[in-house]
């Protein structure tokens, strides 16, 4: 137990005093969380667009309000004529142009229907989709209240309600993904690299010649990473339940449990690329574009599985971070318990035991 | 009962269409308390020999043990007793002497103050820098720092691949002082050196070559049978004053040695012919001394036949 102890105080002092990795490892996360909480949303706020309003009456002049007051929308412009929509879409001044055409109120009133055009700059589609999806949904209220108490024949209306996320917001799809991304990256790289680091540096060499038993030496890495990866797992937490308003809705024990057992998935993931390579620029291109590329490509996070090719989705199951992804979502933003999550909980649970029982048939009790 | 005892050994590496034999079969003993050399150049698989040894390899053929314990099945036993320095030095670059001392003297299930008064001597002189990083010492004091964590668990054989390697020579004295004292303590002292100069201070050399023993004696045993006539000449007109030597009939050999040439000569040889012969390929100011031959004739010897 003594040797066990001094083992991680050791790698605890060679954490602390290489600062500036420690100071990656620690930063990392919040980073992260304030990239993609802040500067890589794909959500829509305060777009400018402009108005071509050929009416000038009641009815346009509620739309234009409504459409300003609605914080996706800047009226920013009011046009005059329909040349000069290819000049402000040309200056990049406006993404959307919303063209009322004359005598708009009086097709509404008499004839029960008028006609809007969006006019979208879809040199983004992404973002052109958005903000048409948006200014309907804008107008379709506007429609709604005009409408009210009016009875109109053979109406067919469809309600929806995003469930756990009503207001669509990223954060809650990337904050699990990040927290996988972070686990990830600190254990299986950072362990895989110092194992691997002793084996070059020949430190391994005089271990090995000790009494001390490998696993024992392995172990003792594992510590000091578990532990920053919940250090980790707290900052990820905190910052997106006060700064990103991402609630924590499902137990939060469940959730830390889920994490440890993640952990363990990537401390055995790196254990194993350890085992398998000689040198440190190796175990991080293993790490990186092996396991990091996976989680970010095929755990659902940036890319919805559902609509990738069958082969793609087959391979998905097999990242580890996918599965764990799935069990953050669903506690942490569905507010589910352990009965909705037992089956991804089982698949880690093998593929932890299975790469740790790998990682322990391979590792090197010699040099070669 | 000897300390080490390696039977044929041998070790390839590679794979199947290029395969190296770093070790041809190499056999020899060394005796309880015993500070054997072994002595070659580089590649001569020295290292892959102390790596057998220490159970950090495994013979492809040939049987070898370590306090009567088999390298290969009672590999664990062994770990527990053997110290073993790598040619590189290999402490942990980022924690402090005393950290370092420490962490190994724990790992083998002892104290710096039980085992204290073995390490001493060698401790004590770099006890002062104990509170600097072990990569921030110089060359000599890295090897005392290894040394001594070598040493911390009393084992009772003790591997050192290459410890003079890239020190400067007065540091090398002092190392060899500390490994004959260590010596007194009773413990099995196996060193390998690429320094034919070493050789004379250990008990009994093997000396190698690619991966084969030349001879195992002791080094005045090795002395004594190079059994011929050894000559250092310097004379005007060094450069072609090689060539005639070896074409010079009683020569058996020539080569550079220091300031002079060494010439192996046939028994009974003429030094009056030799000293004539010269002359007559105009060399002047001829020197011929009569030598006693060191470790590097015979090596030289040795690798001749």
């Amino acid at each position: 137990m003594k040797q066990f102890l001094s083992f991680v105080k050791k790698e605890f002092h060679h954490i602390a005093r290489d600062k500036r990795t420690l100071f990656i490892l620690l930063g990392m996360p919040i980073m992260q969380i304030i990239i993609f909480g802040f500067a890589l949303t794909n959500e829509v706020k305060n777009s400018k667009i402009a108005i071509l309003d050929n009416a000038q009456d009641v009815a346009s002049a509620a739309i234009r309000a409504q459409l300003d007051a609605s914080r996706y929308f800047d009226v920013v412009r009011d046009l005059h004529s329909y040349g000069e929509i290819e000049a402000e879409f040309r200056k990049g001044a406006v993404k959307l142009v919303v063209v009322i055409p004359q005598q708009f109120n009086t097709d509404l009133q008499h004839f029960n229907t008028a006609q809007i055009q969006l006019i979208a700059d879809a040199s983004d589609p992404n973002v052109a989709t958005t903000l048409t999806n948006y200014a309907t949904a804008v107008i379709m209220d506007y429609q709604d209240r005009i409408t009210q108490g009016r009875k109109l024949p053979y109406t067919i209306k469809a309600e929806y309600r995003m469930l756990y996320n009503p207001q669509l917001k990223g954060a809650y799809s990337f904050v699990p993904g990040v927290m996988a991304m972070v686990l990830m990256l600190v254990c299986t790289m950072m362990t895989a690299i110092t194992i691997v680091k002793e084996k070059e540096t020949g430190t391994m060499e005089i271990m090995l010649v000790s009494p001390v038993r490998p696993m024992k030496i392995v172990t003792a890495k594992a510590i000091p990473y578990l532990l920053l990866s919940m250090v980790n797992i707290a900052s990820i937490l905190l910052l997106s339940v006060f700064v990103l308003d991402v609630p924590i809705n499902g137990s939060l024990l469940l959730l830390i449990a889920e994490s440890i057992l993640f952990i363990i998935t990537s401390l055995a993931l790196g254990l194993l690329i350890s085992s398998s390579t000689g040198s440190q620029q190796t175990a991080m291109f293993i790490s990186l574009v092996g396991l990091f590329l996976p989680t970010v490509m095929l755990s659902g996070f940036m890319f919805p599985i559902e609509n990738m090719p069958l082969p793609l989705r087959i391979i998905s199951n097999a990242v580890p971070s996918k599965w764990y992804y799935d069990i953050v979502r669903s506690v942490m933003i569905k507010g589910l318990g352990f009965s909705a999550v037992w089956k991804e909980t089982l698949i880690l649970t093998g593929m932890t035991l299975f790469l740790l029982t790998l990682a322990i048939k391979k590792f090197k009790i010699r040099l070669a | 009962m000897p300390a080490v005892i390696a039977e044929n050994i041998v070790k390839r590496y590679g794979k199947k269409k290029d395969t190296v034999e770093a070790l041809k079969g190499i056999s020899f003993e060394a005796a309880e308390g015993e500070l054997f050399g072994i002595i070659g150049p580089d590649g001569a698989g020295k290292t892959s020999l102390f790596r057998i040894l220490t159970t950090l390899l495994l013979p492809d053929a040939g049987k070898a043990t370590v306090d009567g314990l088999d390298v290969v099945k009672d590999y664990k036993e062994i770990r527990n007793r053997v110290g073993y320095m790598p040619g590189r030095f290999s402490l942990y670059q980022d924690l402090t002497v005393a950290e370092n001392m420490e962490f190994f003297a724990t790992i083998f299930n002892t104290s710096i103050e039980e085992n204290y008064n073995l390490v001493k001597d060698i401790y004590s002189q770099i006890e002062p820098f104990k509170d600097r990083r072990a990569g921030k010492l110089s060359g000599g004091m890295k090897q005392k720092l290894a040394l001594s964590c070598a040493l911390i668990h009393r084992p009772s054989v003790l591997f050192l691949d290459e410890p003079t390697t890239g020190v400067d020579a007065v540091s090398r004295k002092e190392f060899w002082e500390m490994l004959r004292k260590l010596k007194q303590q009773g413990i099995t002292i196996l060193v390998s050196t690429p320094y034919m100069d070493e050789a004379s201070l250990c008990d009994r050399v093997a000396l190698v070559q690619s991966g084969q023993l030349l001879s195992v004696d002791t080094p005045a045993g090795v002395r004594g049978a190079f059994g011929k006539p050894l000559l250092a000449i310097r004379a005007t007109k060094m450069l072609p004053l090689l060539d005639n030597l070896k074409k010079a009939e009683p020569v058996i050999d020539a080569y550079p040695f220091g300031e002079f040439y060494h010439a192996v000569m046939q028994p009974g040889y003429d030094e009056a012919a030799l000293r004539n012969y010269l002359g007559q390929k105009g060399h002047e100011d001829i020197e011929i001394h009569s030598i006693e031959p060191d470790i590097e004739d015979c090596f030289m010897d040795l690798m001749k036949n």
